[in-house]
Order: structure tokens, then C-alpha cells, then sequence
């Protein structure tokens, strides 16, 4: 349970960890729309090459990245099986009804290369980024929303406080599976049907347990004279460095240099 | 006026209107409870689960307002309207279980919380939760997750957050009553320091009666009610009504007690065990 690498933030100091959220949540999204828009190898690889630069660059240990990778190595897997089994034109292998094409080895290369460089990317950012600065970041990019009554320091807030309680309700539910354990529960036998029943009684305390929590949050949050968005002011003010210009300009510079290989380069997809 | 009066204090949780309508009749959670903390006093209110003293902190700061009698904190009355705010920051409130009211995923930034509701500049708020830090000796751990310091760690950031609001006084209710032994230590040593050095006035629910040794005066509450009140030693020296009403004394003054009833020559009884060891030191001798 403990084991979930995604989304956990991984305190130390880089380049990347200076950065402005703002600016790291605004260049992920630019290069998650990028990686989809490599249509030739040399596109592909200049992609592939930035993430590697970036996750080398986070000095967050590659391990890390590792361990997040291994939630998504069966999507990998399955979409470039698929991908491979679904190209078209002269096939280079045969057998039965299994025909392996140069096409369609391609696909499952890029289909691969791409969910990969996506996890990557978007771990970095999560490593990188306290949580906190996160939602900061996202409630100051969506306040322009609040023209259209979106809520926005109420969903940052909700946020916030989910983030907090993730660990604390992991932690909670090994705690709950151990006592039901000790009372004789059986949670590792069984078909799907039956094991999914045998959680059953783990989630009802848990569900309790969380709103009891959620009851002495509101409690301390009012004590904390928490009064809504309103007149609040944030400790942490965020700033645009030079790192953060010159960081969007190597990305405006790779985006280019992707239009360029998609231009000049015949395309490898179809 | 001194910083807290309770002048008669009644509450429960159905009101009269209501109680006639259900046709039921509650019982009052707090009955005419009266007393007064000064400016910079350490006071611990002493009493079983159930008494009525989680009540009474709910009450100090305005969570909670009464059915009858008055509270003043600082010269405001609590039911004045749009007066909370204004309670709250005069009062702040330490809660027992210290994962549930940390908010943000970073301690400085948890600390940060309080000021930035009350819409202090972001300078001085850096400032604030710096020196809250400091005063709770938690200022290396400020980057840190919640979820990885101690049950005692956790608390004094609890504290910390509280003290970043700058309240003229604390009211910790049962705030060691999850924490082993060390974390118990920890905590306690920092209120003691906050009241020494920053004279901010403390009120501490427990039921730990060794904690209460060390405050200026101790009240006791038993079913809603005032048992006694005075200094420790004066309230501790009531072995018999206390144990009647199945409170505890320190481990030292039961000690004291029971020698005295067999016949050990005592003047008072100890409160704490230096204290104990040199009676009987000179007992003995």
C-alpha cells in the first residue's frame, strides 16, 4: 500500500524544484500535447531526450521513477501488444492469423515511448512539487474562472486537503485490515467476487473513521479562524525567476524543433 | 476584569423551546460553573471523560456558546455577535488528536494557515511561523510532511500553528492524551516554556494528574459541575473528596497519604518526587 510512488513529493533541491509552479504545470501540459504530436523518430527522440534531461535534472533518484513506471508497465504492455498485431501494408512475419508489420512496429514503439515519456514527465512534476504549491499553483491559474462562479479556493482548498489525508487513510486502512485479520477475515483467498465482499468490512470503518476526521478538521480549521477565501493571504508568493524564462524558452525552442522534424522529416505514422 | 470569566455557566446541547416541544428533558452539560483565569496564569482544568471539559474549552473559544450564565474573554461577552473571530484570535485551541486538525502537507506551510486567514502580509507571516517554530522547537523539520514526525512532533506543530496567530492565551484540551510518554514530555515542556517565557496563559485540559502539578491553580469538574479549585497543593491535599469522586492524586501524594494514614509523620503532602524523597528522607532519619 505504502509502495505508491505516484503523485508523492520528493523534497530536495534542483533546478527543477525551484521553478515556478505555475510555470511547471503550464510547460507540462505544452509537453504532454507535444509528446502526441511527434509523427517521425527524430521527433519522437528529441522528446524522449528532454524527459530523460528533465528526470536526470530533478536529481529525484531514478528509482523513484522506476516504481511509478511499474503501475503502468501492463497498459504499456497491452496497448504496444495491440499496436503491434494492428498494422497494415507488407507483413514481415506470419504465423496463422498473426501478422507482424513494419507499421505496425512503429505504432507500438511511439504508443510505448509516449505513455512512458507521459508518466515520466508528469511524476517529475509531482516529485517536484510540494503539494501545497501545487493547488497554489492551479488555484492562481484558474482564478480567471471565478468570473464564471467557479468555486476555485474552494476546490484548491479541497485539494489540499485530500492531498494531506491520503497517506493518513493508507496508513489507516493497513491498520483497519490488520485488526479484521487478527479477527479471522480472509482477504487473500478467494475468487474476485469473494475478495472484493472481504472488503467490505474494511471499508465501513474507514469510511466512518474519515468522517469523524473530516468533522475535527472543520472543527480546527474554524479555531484556525478560517473563514472561506475572503481576505485570505498566502505566505508564499510566487515569483517568475530567470530559471523559469529560461526554462520556457528551451521548451518553446523544443516545441519548435518537434514542428521542424514533423515538417521537414517524412512522417513514420500515418 | 481578568482575561476569562465564567460567571455561572450553563449549557446543553437541546434548548428549553425544544425540550418542551420532545417533551424530554436533557441534562445540562455544564451546571453553573463559574471561574476566572488572570493574565498569564497556567491553569489546568481536571475531570473524568465525560464532565463537561472538553465543553468548557469549546466554549473559550466561542465554538460553542452558552445556554445561561455569561463568559467574558478579555471584556467580550461570546454571544455578542460577529464577535468569534475576534475570540478566536484572542484564544487559540489545541485539539487531542494531532493528524486531524494539521492542514496543509507541509509544516511551515500548516503553520502558515492561521495568519493567513486572519489576512496578515506574506512578509510577516514568514516571520511568524518562523518564530512559532522556533518557540516549539520544530523549526528543522519545517519542509517535512505531517505524516512523518511523531505523535509529539505533531502536536508541537499543532501548537505552533496556534501560536503563529499570536493569541493571548492557549487552551490545549487533552492535547498528550494520544501521545506516548516521550511525545507526553515534549509537549508539556513546551507549554510550560510558551507560559515562562512568552506569558501566554494557559489553560490545559487533562486528565493526567501529574501534568496539572505544574500549573498555577487547578480546577476539578466532576458532572458538569465545579468540584474544587485552588493551587495544586491545595486541591491535592483533598485526597478523600477526590477520591470519592473516583479522580486521581499524583503517584507522590498518594504515596504521602497512605503513609499518613499508617502513622508516618507528614507537615503536607508531596506533589513532586524530589519533593517525596526529602520527607522521607527526613522521616526516616
Amino acid at each position: 500500500m505504502r509502495d505508491i510512488a505516484f503523485g508523492q513529493y520528493y523534497p530536495t533541491k534542483s533546478i527543477i524544484h525551484s521553478m515556478d509552479p505555475r510555470v511547471k504545470l503550464i510547460l507540462l501540459v505544452a509537453f504532454l500535447v507535444l509528446t502526441f504530436c511527434t509523427l517521425n523518430y527524430a521527433a519522437l527522440a528529441l522528446v524522449v531526450a528532454c524527459v530523460a534531461s528533465i528526470v536526470l535534472l530533478s536529481k529525484v533518484p531514478v528509482k523513484m521513477y522506476f516504481k511509478s513506471l511499474k503501475m503502468i508497465v501492463v497498459i504499456v504492455l497491452i496497448t504496444s501488444a495491440l499496436n503491434l498485431f494492428y498494422g497494415t501494408g507488407e507483413p514481415l512475419w506470419e504465423w496463422g492469423f498473426i501478422k507482424i508489420t513494419l507499421s505496425g512496429i512503429n505504432n507500438a514503439v511511439f504508443v510505448a515511448a509516449r505513455i512512458i515519456s507521459l508518466i515520466l514527465i508528469s511524476s517529475a512534476l509531482t516529485f517536484t512539487t510540494s503539494p501545497t504549491d501545487l493547488t497554489d499553483a492551479l488555484e492562481r491559474l484558474m482564478k480567471p474562472l471565478t468570473v464564471f462562479h467557479v468555486k476555485v479556493h474552494e476546490i484548491a482548498m479541497m485539494m489540499t486537503i485530500a492531498l494531506r489525508f491520503v497517506p493518513l487513510l493508507l496508513e489507516e486502512t493497513d491498520k483497519i485490515m490488520a485488526a479484521q485479520k487478527a479477527r479471522g477475515a480472509d482477504m487473500e483467498s478467494g475468487n474476485l467476487v469473494q475478495r472484493i465482499k472481504a472488503l467490505v468490512p474494511v471499508l465501513i470503518p474507514l469510511f466512518v473513521s474519515a468522517f469523524r476526521r473530516a468533522y475535527e478538521l472543520a472543527v480546527a480549521m474554524e479555531c484556525r479562524c478560517y473563514q472561506g477565501g475572503q481576505g485570505r493571504t498566502r505566505m508564499k508568493i510566487l515569483t517568475l525567476h530567470k530559471s523559469d524564462y529560461i526554462c520556457t524558452f528551451i521548451v518553446i525552442l523544443i516545441i519548435v524543433g518537434v514542428v521542424l522534424c514533423n515538417v521537414l522529416l517524412p512522417h513514420t505514422l500515418r | 476584569m481578568d482575561f476569562i470569566t465564567a460567571q455561572n455557566l450553563v449549557f446543553r446541547y437541546i434548548d428549553e423551546e425544544e425540550q418542551q416541544e420532545n417533551n424530554v428533558i436533557a441534562k445540562n452539560v455544564l451546571d453553573d460553573v463559574s471561574f476566572t483565569v488572570k493574565k498569564g496564569e497556567f491553569v489546568a482544568l481536571l475531570g473524568h471523560n465525560g464532565c463537561g471539559k472538553s465543553t468548557v474549552a469549546k466554549h473559550l473559544n466561542a465554538m460553542l456558546l452558552p445556554s445561561g450564565g455569561k463568559l467574558f474573554i478579555d471584556s467580550i461577552d461570546t454571544q455578542e455577535e460577529n464577535e468569534d473571530f475576534t475570540i478566536r484570535r484572542k484564544v487559540g485551541l489545541v485539539l487531542q488528536n494531532p493528524d486531524n486538525q494539521l492542514v496543509a502537507s507541509i509544516v511551515e506551510e500548516d503553520v502558515a494557515f492561521g495568519p493567513e486567514n486572519l489576512g496578515i502580509e506574506p512578509e510577516k507571516i514568514r516571520l511568524r511561523v518562523d518564530e512559532a517554530l522556533k518557540a516549539v522547537d520544530m523549526y528543522e523539520y519545517r519542509n517535512q510532511p505531517p505524516h512523518k514526525l511523531s505523535g509529539g512532533q505533531k502536536q508541537r506543530v499543532a501548537i505552533a500553528g496556534i501560536i503563529a496567530m499570536e493569541p493571548d492565551c492557549i487552551v490545549l484540551d487533552e492535547p498528550t492524551a494520544m501521545l506516548d510518554p516521550k511525545g507526553r514530555e515534549e509537549v508539556m515542556n513546551t507549554i510550560r516554556k510558551l507560559n515562562k517565557e512568552k506569558g501566554i496563559t494557559i489553560v490545559l485540559i487533562t486528565h493526567y494528574m501529574d501534568e496539572a502539578v505544574d500549573a498555577d491553580r487547578v480546577i476539578v469538574m466532576d458532572n458538569g459541575k465545579i468540584l474544587t479549585q485552588g493551587t495544586p497543593r491545595e486541591v491535592f491535599s483533598q485526597v478523600e473528596l477526590l477520591k470519592r469522586h473516583r479522580l486521581d492524586v499524583p503517584q507522590v501524594t498518594e504515596l504521602c497519604y497512605k503513609l499518613r494514614a499508617c502513622g508516618v509523620e507528614f507537615d503536607e503532602l508531596a506533589l513532586h518526587s524530589d519533593e517525596c524523597i526529602s520527607k522521607l528522607v527526613e522521616v526516616l532519619s
